[in-house]
């Protein structure tokens, strides 16, 4: 059993810096966790807490129910695979990924029984021989893989594990993370500051910021169900618009009711929701996708409006259209064939069901 | 009018003028002239002295004939210089693997201490290199001195008796390595400083990780990583220690009974002082194809490592 906890982690520096503000977080046998968020929010030294390679100041963490704050590094029975590979440059690829077990002093036979088990579900027996200088990004990264593989540990850690390769092969590697995942269903912690990355791998995201847990949740819920402002603007590409506007009651229904005067109307299942926000500024949530032309098949609480574009970015399979809106941008997604042209006012649709309402005053998501 | 236009355009050069300065510009020619200078100053100051250091070995004392290897057949049944071989051997060596591994330790302890406190301990460390080893030998040779030795006296506190240092042949050696390694472990550890920065951080997070305790990091990691510089620096200092004069000349000048004498200070003394300039030569020349084979392989060993690992 391989379950981590987390309880009230902290991490200071000198000076009183807090770069985790006391974290709580459980993670589940064969679990594979995503810690997401933008630079400096924590996630890496959480990771790196995890890990033994940087103390902790305060609370514990638990790996397999047993307390690992004071144990070393090579004890607690880990992997990590780092963002710059870490490989030994001066071993080749076979001693890199035989390194931890030969140090463990595990016999020849499993030694190579492994590591060619490894190698194969990687992909790199042909490479066992080279030393790491003779590899590109990409093999490197499948030794890195390789190293953690072989050991079996009770965890693996990922820092950032695809920062370092082009974008094509960053898809690729991102699935063959995923394929391993299925293969050997180790306990994984992964952190990156990819937002795609954490939703196509995780079963369960950690949105991370300023050293604290915003959100924990299955990508689709953050997506659907963020929690808080951050959240829904983290995750998402293009981001969620957010603009500012008033609810206002108009004989029992709600109305979204934006600075210019475009009035959109809450689903009746909402109003019950928001009625406490009558007549107070709120942020308007909504994402790109759900800003759209009218070619839309789900016909139910649509609520059109007109805006005029400053920027048309067509992408191929959908194009991107950038507003500007009382000092706020605002994007959305329509279809291709949709004749949409710079300066030109544009028939919009909100779909109201997919709408967020951000209370300006404490961030979260109503 | 077209025939006049073309007949007022500049002609070429004839055929060999323009060859000429195609030849002038090419970039290796141009390469080669700038290095002119530094060429001229080596082959002045290094290739000249070494022929001509060869060729005066060749002859005999009067240097009126050529005797082909004479003067290295009578060194080598001497029994003085086979002493002088076996000391300059062990001097060499001892004083070497000491600098190496003072140095090796000495960077270790520094590469742990904060930037702040590091920059103070790394100059004072760095002293006993600035020195002139004339003037620092000098010291050390008062130091040892018995009527005055300070060292003595520091030991007499301690109810340990006098040592000869540089009375006896064998504390006489110790002596000469103890000031050698004292000069010159500060050079081992500003190199060696400066390959374990180079060695990146997340290399000892994986070992860690790995299981490396920290003896196995220092074994698997740090070493590897530095074994170029280490390669490069021994065989810096095994030629430089295998030169060594000045220490030799202040502190001991060879004795007692010629006990102490390396290949540098045997040589002034057989060329210089006794007058068998060719005889000297070959003594200094001795140690020279030996150092040039090791040379060869460790260097060959260096690039190869670049090649592969780098």
């Amino acid at each position: 059993m391989a379950q981590v906890s987390l309880r009230k982690v902290i991490k200071a520096y000198e000076g009183g810096v807090q770069a985790v503000k006391g974290i709580d977080l459980e993670i589940a046998d064969h679990e594979f966790v995503v810690l997401v968020g933008p630079s400096g929010c924590g996630k890496s030294t959480t990771l790196r807490m995890i890990a033994g390679l940087e103390e902790i100041s305060g609370g514990d963490i638990a790996i397999g129910g047993t307390v690992v704050n004071d144990i070393p590094p090579r004890d607690r029975d880990i992997a990590m695979v780092f963002q710059n590979y870490a490989l030994y440059p001066h071993m080749s690829v076979y001693d890199n990924m035989a390194f931890g077990l030969t140090l463990r002093k595990f016999p020849k036979a499993e030694i190579d029984k492994r590591v060619t088990e490894a190698a194969r579900i990687l992909d790199i027996t042909p490479l066992l021989e080279r030393k790491p200088k003779a590899l590109s990004g990409g093999q490197r990264q499948r030794v890195a893989m390789g190293r953690a593989i072989v050991r079996d540990p009770k965890v693996f850690l990922f820092d950032e594990p695809l920062s370092n390769l082009d974008a094509k092969l960053r898809v690729q590697m991102r699935t063959e993370i995923k394929k391993v995942h299925q293969t050997v269903k180790t306990t994984t912690i992964y952190v990156t500051h990819d937002q795609v990355e954490a939703m196509t791998l995780a079963d369960r995201v950690v949105v991370m910021n300023h050293g604290v847990i915003e959100q924990v949740g299955p990508p689709q819920e953050l997506y659907h169900h963020p929690a808080t402002r951050f959240v829904a603007g983290f995750i998402g590409s293009p981001a969620m618009n957010f603009i500012p506007a008033r609810i206002e009651e108009a004989s029992g229904a709600l109305n979204v009711v934006m600075n210019n005067g475009t009035t959109l109307a809450v689903p009746e299942e909402r109003v019950a929701r928001y009625r406490p926000y009558a007549g107070k500024q709120v942020l308007f949530g909504i994402r790109p996708e759900h800003l759209t032309d009218d070619k839309t098949m789900d016909k139910s609480n649509l609520a059109p409006l007109s805006l005029t574009p400053e920027v048309i970015e067509p992408m191929g399979m959908e194009t991107l259209a950038h507003f500007r809106h009382e000092g706020t941008e605002i994007t959305a997604r329509l279809d291709p064939s949709t004749p949409a042209e710079v300066g030109k006012p544009l028939a919009l649709i909100a779909h109201m069901n997919q709408m967020h309402i951000i209370d300006p005053t404490t961030d979260k998501v109503v | 009018m077209a025939d006049g236009g073309a007949a007022t355009l500049p002609r070429m050069d004839a055929p060999g003028g323009a060859s000429l300065k195609r030849f002038a510009r090419r970039r290796s020619t141009i390469a080669f002239l700038m290095t002119l200078p530094l060429i001229a100053v080596i082959g002045g100051l290094v290739v000249w002295p070494a022929g001509y250091a060869i060729h005066l070995a060749t002859l005999n004392r009067r240097m009126t004939s050529f005797i082909g290897l004479g003067n290295f057949e009578i060194l080598l049944e001497s029994e003085t210089f086979r002493m002088v071989i076996f000391q300059s051997v062990f001097f060499a060596i001892t004083a070497v693997i000491l600098k190496a591994a003072i140095g090796f330790w000495l960077a270790h302890m520094l590469h742990h201490i904060p930037a702040n406190g590091q920059r103070k301990w790394r100059g004072m460390l760095l002293v006993p290199w600035v020195i002139p080893p004339a003037l620092s030998t000098l010291g050390w040779w008062w130091m040892f001195e018995p009527t005055y030795s300070s060292i003595n006296w520091i030991l007499n506190i301690f109810a340990i008796p006098s040592v000869p240092w540089l009375g006896e042949p064998w504390w006489a050696r110790i002596s000469v390595i103890i000031v050698n390694v004292w000069y010159g472990a500060p050079f081992f550890m500003i190199m060696y400083l400066a390959a374990l920065k180079s060695v990146p951080e997340q290399l000892y997070e994986a070992a860690a990780i790995d299981g490396a305790t920290s003896w196995q990091r220092l074994r698997y990691v740090t070493l590897p990583m530095m074994r170029n510089i280490i390669s490069i620096t021994v065989l810096f200092s095994l030629i430089v220690t295998f030169a060594n004069y000045d220490i030799v000349r202040v502190l001991t000048n060879g004795g007692p009974r010629d006990l102490t004498h390396v290949f540098a200070s045997y040589a002034f003394q057989v060329g210089i002082l006794a007058g068998n300039i060719p005889r000297g030569a070959a003594v200094s020349l001795f140690m020279f194809p030996i150092l040039a084979i090791i040379a060869f392989f460790v260097l060959r060993g260096v690039n190869r490592r670049n090649k592969e690992e780098a």
